[in-house]
């Protein structure tokens, strides 16, 4: 019995180690291919670990596009992106949650609802009213809509999570003479903290992940954003895989820095969206 | 009886403004584009000559093979979801699974099987591409290892699907957290009386987990679903759609008439089309759902 046992959690671990090791694979390969002297990616069969460790490849690849203003560019779209999720949909989501107004869960169900449609049927007609607006070619298609609401994932989510506040919390102020936008920003907010790190990190990635929006929107080689950088780069050095590996890991690597600082965020927030969604 | 006064009071009118932003989004980026896409859909429309009204041509055309693309892409499309949404499904339910044994360093496993997901598609798509490579290509190098000749991958028709299909397995760490938090909320007393019969692992799998997992496969399978039919970055980055349309996915095929075409009229059909196909797909998955997804309510009776 001791044994079987003993032979089924190797068995388990033995699966695990391999699993992690080719989820683990194409980080590593990419790493090193990043660092690599070119003649070295020619050699066959591979060289598995680097020669020397050239950080003149990054050098290089950054050099050759001006990838510290797409850093920035990025950086400026995901942080007005996230800031306007953060702040209306709590806005939102609390009044769906704990303020009474007539129609209000027939508005919250339409609004609901348009969570079922796939972003492709209002793609097109948002970039003619961007066009018409003269906006294509600016931030503003990007980071504006945030600021409606941020999605009506993100309201929901929101609004379940006030769900688990006591509303004696929101009484005893509103008898000490609090008004609904004092309560919110005084009360509210504070307590929701943990739900808006989960939104703000998700808000975060798909920002920063987003490829289709700004290859729409931006043509302007100066408002590129990191994605689109590394795809102009794919395009230009398309064979040169030392550079091409260097300029990936740029792009990856603020995803991940987040990734890991928000990590137990993350669980958290995949459960509470896929469990209660 | 209730004035309008009495109705609209301090409170309802906060609740309103508050609530604003969601609404006014709504109709500004939801309700107001789907009046105008559908009436594109209706019309030749190129954004710089005035609209033409032509009925329902648009989508005679995407039917009867006068765009003979797209038929082509839809079942390019339908090929790599139903390819790609049960072997997704599958390896991290087998992964949950091992996950949720009593062990050390859960965590670690965790958020290790959950990082590639985090990567930006354009990044993996350069990784893949990479390892993908037929000459200097790891993958094709490690056939070479078992002495089998090395393959096209993505450059060849007949693999370019499949070969997306083995990269999409890379960031299955999103299913396999919400599978492990589903595994975790099953009460443990009823594998102890599985135990007590006398049951064995198979068993427990079988006549326990499965079937109260259900409800969080089902949820996998409708995300999985949506998801993949929506893929763009992989066609547009790796592939441009080919070689000779194989991997024409439908969110690029749209993509092009749209903005490479300019032909936003019949992108629009093309975009309806899509909805609809979500649409009946998704509930037709609900409608069956009663027959084998588990029910709460249902196990109390």
């Amino acid at each position: 019995m001791i044994r079987s046992r003993l032979l089924s959690k190797s068995l388990i671990y033995l699966l695990l180690a391999a699993g992690t090791c080719l989820c683990l694979f194409p980080f590593y390969w990419l790493l090193r291919s990043s660092v690599m002297d070119q003649s070295d990616i020619f050699v066959i069969p591979p060289i598995w670990t680097p020669n020397d460790w050239l950080i003149s490849n990054y050098r290089e690849a950054m050099t050759i596009l001006p990838f510290n203003r797409y850093f920035l560019n990025t950086l400026i779209i995901v942080v007005l992106e996230v800031t306007g999720v953060v702040l209306s949909s709590s806005i939102c989501a609390y009044s769906f949650a704990r303020l009474r107004w007539p129609g209000r869960n027939i508005v919250f169900m339409v609004i609901l609802s348009s969570m079922m449609l796939p972003g492709a049927v209002t793609l097109i007609p948002q970039y003619v009213g961007w066009a018409k607006l003269g906006a294509t070619n600016t931030f503003i298609p990007l980071t504006l809509p945030a600021w409606f609401g941020g999605g009506a994932f993100n309201v929901f989510l929101l609004r379940q999570f006030f769900m688990t506040i006591p509303k004696e919390l929101d009484e005893a102020a509103l008898v000490d003479g609090a008004g609904y936008f004092r309560i919110y920003s005084r009360i509210m907010l504070p307590l929701l903290v943990p739900a808006l790190v989960v939104v703000g990190l998700f808000s975060f990635l798909n920002g920063w992940n987003d490829f289709m929006g700004p290859l729409i929107y931006l043509s302007d080689e100066k408002l590129y954003t990191l994605a689109l950088g590394l795809q102009t780069f794919k395009g230009m050095y398309n064979a040169q895989w030392h550079l091409m590996m260097a300029a990936t890991t740029v792009v990856l690597l603020p995803a991940m820095l987040v990734f890991f600082l928000g990590q137990k965020y993350f669980v958290e927030g995949i459960v509470m969206t896929g469990l209660k969604g | 009886m209730i004035t309008g006064r009495k109705l609209w009071n301090k409170e309802a009118r906060a609740g309103l403004l508050f609530a604003s932003p969601v609404i006014a989004g709504f109709i500004i980026f939801v309700l107001g584009p789907m009046i105008a896409s559908f009436t594109f859909s209706l019309s030749e429309y190129n954004v710089i000559t005035p609209l033409k009204f032509i009925g329902f041509g648009n989508y005679a055309n995407l039917f009867d093979g006068t765009d003979p693309l797209f038929y082509k892409s839809l079942g390019v499309t339908a090929y790599y979801v139903i390819l790609s949404v049960p072997l997704q499904i599958l390896l991290a339910f087998m992964v949950a699974l091992l996950l949720n044994h009593p062990i050390r360093g859960k965590a670690f496993f965790r958020t290790i099987f959950y990082m590639p997901t985090i990567v930006p598609a354009v990044a993996s798509s350069m990784i893949w591409l990479w390892l993908f490579d037929p000459d200097l290509g790891l993958l094709n190098q490690l056939l070479k290892v078992f002495g089998i000749p090395g393959l096209q991958w993505i450059y060849s028709e007949n693999l370019a699907v499949p070969s997306l299909v083995l990269m999409s397995l890379w960031t299955i760490g999103g299913t396999m957290v919400i599978f492990l938090a589903g595994l975790q909320g099953i009460p443990k007393h009823l594998y102890e009386s599985v135990e007590v019969d006398g049951g064995n692992w198979l068993h427990k799998l079988f006549f326990i987990t499965i079937p109260l997992m259900t409800p969080t496969i089902f949820f996998n399978l409708v995300m999985g679903f949506i998801g993949s039919f929506q893929v763009f970055g992989q066609a547009y980055i790796m592939t441009q759609g080919g070689p000779n349309n194989a991997t024409l996915f439908y969110s690029y095929y749209l993509y092009r008439e749209a903005f490479e075409f300019s032909g936003m009229g019949s992108a629009s059909a093309i975009a309806w089309v899509m909805f609809l196909i979500i649409l009946v797909l998704t509930m037709m998955v609900f409608k069956t759902s009663a027959l084998w997804v588990y029910s709460e309510s249902e196990g109390k009776r």
